[in-house]
C-alpha cells in the first residue's frame, strides 16, 4: 500500500515540479530576451560592447500625457522644483508638434539623446561631461564648474542648470545647486539591469529602452526593420535616441 | 607706544603690523574654542579598513571610489558613501538618523574640528537609504 | 625727438583718494553681489536655463576682447616699427592685463560653482575650446609681463621687438579662441559661423583702443601732465579704421547668412523681428559705429578732443550692444528641432526666450570693470608706466616746431 502511495507521491512530485519548470521558463523567456546581457557585477567596468539606446514610437504617445516627465521627476528628485518655470530642471519633456503645411499634429518626449559624438562632451571645460563606455552621457558633478557651456552646446537643449539649493537630496541621484545635470538614462537603474523610469511609466508602451549592440533584442530588432529617425540627423552628432512617426 | 612706532620707517612699520598678524596667527589654537569631535560608535566591529589607515586615507578612498563609479559603473558596496553612512548613523533622542545639518553627523563632527570643509552633501544623501524610497531600484 | 622721461604719478591729491576709494567701494560691491549669487544661486539673476549666460558674460567678454585689443599699440610700435607709439608702449601693455584681469574675475565669480577654480586648474579637456581660452589667457599674463619687462627695464630694451612679436601673434591667436567659443557652437543657428574668430579680432582692435585712449586721456588729464593733439589724433583716426572694419565683417556676416535660405527667419528675428534688432541698429551700428565715424573723421569735429573722448565713448557702447546682441540675442531665438513643425513645450521649446537683467549683474559687471581701473590706478603710482610729458614736441615724430620768426 505505501509502495503505491510513494509512487504516486513520486509522480505528482514530478508533474508538479515539471509544470513549475514550464511556468518558470515561460516567465523568464521573455525576460532573457529583453535582457540579454547579463545583469553586470557590481565590480566590473561597462564596456563599449553594450551601447543602451531608447525608441519612442510617436503613433502611441498621447498629446497631453507626460506621465514620463513625471515618473523621472519622481525617480531622480526633482520633482519638487519650486521657482518660475524658466530657471526650473527639466530633464524631459513632452513636445507637441504641429506640421506647419498639413497640419498633422504628433507629441513625442525629448530628453539628452545620449550622442555617440556629443557636443557637450566636446567643449566641457573640465571635462565633467562624459560619454560612459557603454554610450550613456553624463555630467560628473564633482567636476563640473558650472559654467553653462555644454548648455550652449546642446542642440536638443537637454541640459540644466540648477539655479537654486537642493533640499532633501534624493538617494540614488545626488544633484545639487551650482551643477549642470541631465537625463541619465536612469543610470542608477540601468546598472542594475533595470530600465529607466520613464519606460517603465509608459502606459502606452510607447517607449523601449535595450541595447542596441546586441542584435537579438527587441529595440535592435525594430531599429533594423523598422522606420525611424533621429532628431537634427543633420548635425550628425548620432543620438542613441530615435523617434518613429514623425 | 603709538609715538615710537610713528618714528619708524615705512618699511618698518609694515614689518611691525605683519608680525603682530603673524603672532595671532600662530598663538589662534590657543584662542580657539572649538569642542573636540564626539566620535560617536559605528555599527559592527571595525570598519572596511584599518582605523588609522582610515583616519589618513578615507579621503583618497572616496575620491578614487567616486571616479570608478562614475566613469566606469563600478557599484560595490564595501567603499560606496552609502557603507559609511550605513555604518556611521548616528541617531538622535527620537532614535531618528541625523543629517549633516545636525552637529552630531559623523562627518561633520570631526570636519568642524579639523576645519576641513567639505561638499560632498551639497549633492548626497547624508543619511543611509530609507526603507521607503521613491526609486524603482 | 627728445629722449623720453618716464615717472610714476604722485597720487596723494584728493582726486587721485577719492577715486581709488571709489573703484574699491565698486569692487566691494560686485564681490557681496557675485557672493549673493553664488550662496543663494542663480535664480536671484536673470539667467535661466534658456538663455543661460547673461550680462555678467556681456561686460566679461567685453573686457577680455578689448584687453587683447589694448595691447595694439604696443605692437604698433614693438612689431612695426612706428615710433610715434612707443611712449605709449607700457601703459598699453598694462592696461590689456589690466582689462584681461577684471574680464576674467567676471567669469570666475558667475561661475556655478567658484569654489572649484582648482578642479578647473587641474583638469584640462583639450578638445574644448574653452581649455585652451584659460591656457591663452594665462599664457597672455606672463607674455605680456615679461614684453612689459622688455620694455621697461633699460638693459632689455634690445628684446622688446621679439617679446612684442610673440605677444602679438599670441594675442591674435588668443582673440580667434574667444571668437570661436562662438564660432564652433554648432547647435545655435546665431553663432555657427568661422567669421566669428576673424571678426572678434577686429572687435578686439576696436574696443582695446577705444578704452585705452579714454584712460590714457583721464590719466594725463588728471595728473595735469601734457597730452599733445598729435597723439590723440593719431589714435583716434586708427580707432575709426578699427570701427569701420568691424562694420564691414558685420554686414558681410549678415550678407552671407541672409543670401541663405535657411537662415531667413533668423534673420528676420536679427535685424527686424526683436528687440535685439532695435539694439543692433540704433545702439550698436548707429551710436556706436556711424557716429563716432563721423566725430572721427567730419570736418566739423575731427580736430577736438571733446569729441575724440564721445567717438570712444560711443564705441564702447556699441561694443556692449554687440556683444548683448551676440550673446543674449544669440541665445534667445529658439533651438531649430524640428523643421517645418510648429512646436510647444514646458521647456519654451519653439518660443523665443526671455531675459531681464537683474541687479546682481549688473552689479558683478561694474565690479569687474572696477577692479581694471583700479588695477590700472594702483600700476600708475607703483611704477614708471607713463612718460613725463606726451607734448606734442616730445613726442611727434613730424612735430615742426612753430617759426618764432
Amino acid at each position: 500500500m505505501t509502495q503505491a502511495k510513494d509512487l504516486s507521491d513520486q509522480s505528482r512530485r514530478k508533474f508538479i515540479g515539471g509544470s513549475v519548470g514550464v511556468a518558470g521558463a515561460m516567465l523568464i523567456g521573455p525576460g532573457i530576451f529583453l535582457h540579454q546581457v547579463q545583469a553586470k557585477p557590481d565590480n566590473q567596468a561597462v564596456t563599449n560592447k553594450v551601447r543602451w539606446g531608447m525608441l519612442v514610437d510617436t503613433n502611441k504617445c498621447a498629446t497631453g500625457c507626460d506621465d514620463c516627465v513625471g515618473a523621472c521627476a519622481k525617480e531622480n528628485g526633482w520633482a519638487n522644483e519650486t521657482g518660475p518655470n524658466e530657471v526650473n530642471v527639466q530633464w524631459i519633456r513632452k513636445v507637441d508638434l504641429k506640421d506647419k503645411k498639413t497640419g498633422r499634429e504628433a507629441s513625442l518626449p525629448v530628453m539628452c539623446q545620449h550622442c555617440e559624438e556629443p557636443p557637450c562632451v566636446d567643449v566641457c571645460p573640465t571635462g565633467a561631461s562624459f560619454k560612459r563606455e557603454d554610450g550613456i552621457v553624463l555630467v560628473d558633478k564633482h567636476t563640473c564648474i558650472g559654467c553653462r557651456y555644454c548648455m550652449m552646446a546642446c542642440p536638443y537643449k537637454a541640459r540644466s542648470f540648477v539655479h537654486s539649493p537642493v533640499e532633501n537630496h534624493d538617494d540614488y541621484m545626488p544633484r545639487g545647486m551650482g551643477v549642470v545635470e541631465s537625463c541619465t538614462f536612469c543610470v542608477h537603474l540601468v546598472d542594475k539591469d533595470k530600465s529607466p523610469a520613464c519606460v517603465t511609466s509608459c502606459k502606452e508602451k510607447a517607449l523601449l529602452f535595450g541595447d542596441l549592440n546586441n542584435k537579438n533584442s527587441e529595440i535592435a530588432i525594430r531599429v533594423a526593420n523598422e522606420n525611424s529617425r533621429q532628431i537634427r540627423q543633420d548635425l550628425k552628432t548620432d543620438p542613441g535616441v530615435r523617434y518613429q512617426g514623425i | 607706544m603709538i609715538q615710537h612706532f610713528k618714528s619708524l620707517s615705512l618699511t618698518s612699520r609694515i614689518g611691525v603690523i605683519v608680525g603682530l598678524f603673524l603672532i595671532l596667527f600662530l598663538i589662534s589654537p590657543i584662542l580657539a574654542d572649538v569642542p573636540k569631535p564626539h566620535i560617536p560608535e559605528a555599527k559592527g566591529e571595525q570598519c572596511v579598513e584599518e582605523t588609522d589607515y582610515m583616519r589618513r586615507n578615507h579621503m583618497d578612498l572616496l575620491m578614487h571610489r567616486r571616479d570608478e563609479t562614475m566613469h566606469k559603473g563600478v557599484r560595490t558596496r564595501k567603499h560606496s558613501l552609502q557603507n559609511c553612512l550605513t555604518c556611521h548613523a548616528v541617531k538622535d533622542k527620537q532614535q531618528q538618523v541625523v543629517t549633516i545639518k545636525d552637529k552630531r553627523h559623523f562627518c561633520r563632527s570631526c570636519h568642524s574640528y579639523a576645519a576641513v570643509k567639505i561638499d560632498c552633501f551639497d549633492c548626497h544623501s547624508s543619511t543611509p537609504i530609507a526603507k521607503n524610497k521613491n526609486s524603482g531600484i | 625727438m627728445k629722449k623720453l622721461v618716464y615717472a610714476e604719478i604722485e597720487g596723494k591729491s584728493k582726486g587721485f583718494l577719492k577715486l581709488a576709494v571709489g573703484l574699491l567701494a565698486m569692487i566691494g560691491i560686485g564681490l557681496s553681489a557675485a557672493y549673493y549669487m553664488e550662496h543663494n544661486g542663480h535664480i536671484v539673476t536673470g539667467m535661466n536655463n534658456q538663455i543661460v549666460w547673461g550680462l555678467p558674460h556681456v561686460f566679461a567678454i567685453f573686457l577680455i576682447v578689448a584687453a587683447s585689443g589694448a595691447l595694439n599699440v604696443a605692437s604698433i610700435s614693438s612689431v612695426f616699427g612706428k615710433t610715434a607709439y612707443k611712449p605709449l608702449a607700457p601703459l598699453s601693455g598694462l592696461v590689456s592685463i589690466a582689462l584681461l584681469l577684471g574680464g576674467l574675475s567676471i567669469l570666475l565669480l558667475d561661475l556655478g560653482r567658484p569654489d572649484r577654480l582648482i578642479v578647473a586648474m587641474t583638469h584640462y579637456n583639450f578638445s574644448s575650446i574653452f581649455t585652451w581660452n584659460i591656457l591663452l589667457y594665462n599664457g597672455f599674463f606672463a607674455i605680456v609681463i615679461v614684453y612689459l619687462w622688455t620694455l621697461m627695464e633699460g638693459q632689455y630694451n634690445k628684446y622688446s621687438r621679439h617679446a612684442g612679436m610673440l605677444a602679438f601673434i599670441w594675442r591674435l591667436i588668443l582673440t580667434t579662441g574667444t571668437g570661436s567659443i562662438f564660432g564652433f557652437l554648432v547647435a545655435r543657428e546665431t553663432y555657427d559661423a568661422a567669421i566669428m574668430a576673424p571678426m572678434f579680432i577686429v572687435m578686439s582692435f576696436s574696443f582695446g583702443l577705444a578704452m585705452f585712449i579714454l584712460i590714457l586721456y583721464a590719466s594725463y588729464h588728471w595728473t595735469g601732465r601734457p597730452l599733445g593733439i598729435s597723439t590723440m589724433k593719431r589714435l583716434k583716426n586708427l580707432l575709426g579704421v578699427f570701427v569701420a572694419g568691424v562694420m564691414f565683417l558685420v554686414t558681410i556676416f549678415h550678407i552671407t547668412n541672409l543670401y541663405a535660405a535657411e537662415h531667413d527667419s533668423v534673420e528676420h528675428f536679427m535685424l527686424s523681428g526683436s528687440g535685439y534688432a532695435f539694439i543692433f541698429w540704433v545702439f550698436q551700428i548707429g551710436l556706436g559705429s556711424i557716429l563716432p565715424l563721423v566725430y572721427f573723421y567730419h570736418s566739423r569735429f575731427k580736430d577736438q578732443v571733446k569729441y575724440m573722448l564721445r567717438g570712444a565713448g560711443l564705441v564702447i557702447l556699441g561694443g556692449f550692444s554687440q556683444l548683448y546682441v551676440i550673446i543674449i540675442g544669440g541665445q534667445a531665438y529658439p533651438l531649430e528641432l524640428f523643421p517645418g513643425y510648429e512646436v510647444s513645450s514646458t521647456f519654451y521649446d519653439g518660443e523665443v526666450a526671455e531675459y531681464f537683467p537683474s541687479l546682481p549683474e549688473m552689479l558683478l559687471g561694474i565690479g569687474g570693470i572696477a577692479i581694471s581701473l583700479f588695477v590700472v590706478l594702483f600700476a600708475i603710482k607703483l611704477l614708471k608706466f607713463l612718460p613725463i610729458s606726451l607734448a606734442d614736441e616730445d613726442v611727434d615724430p613730424h612735430y615742426k616746431a612753430k617759426s618764432t620768426d
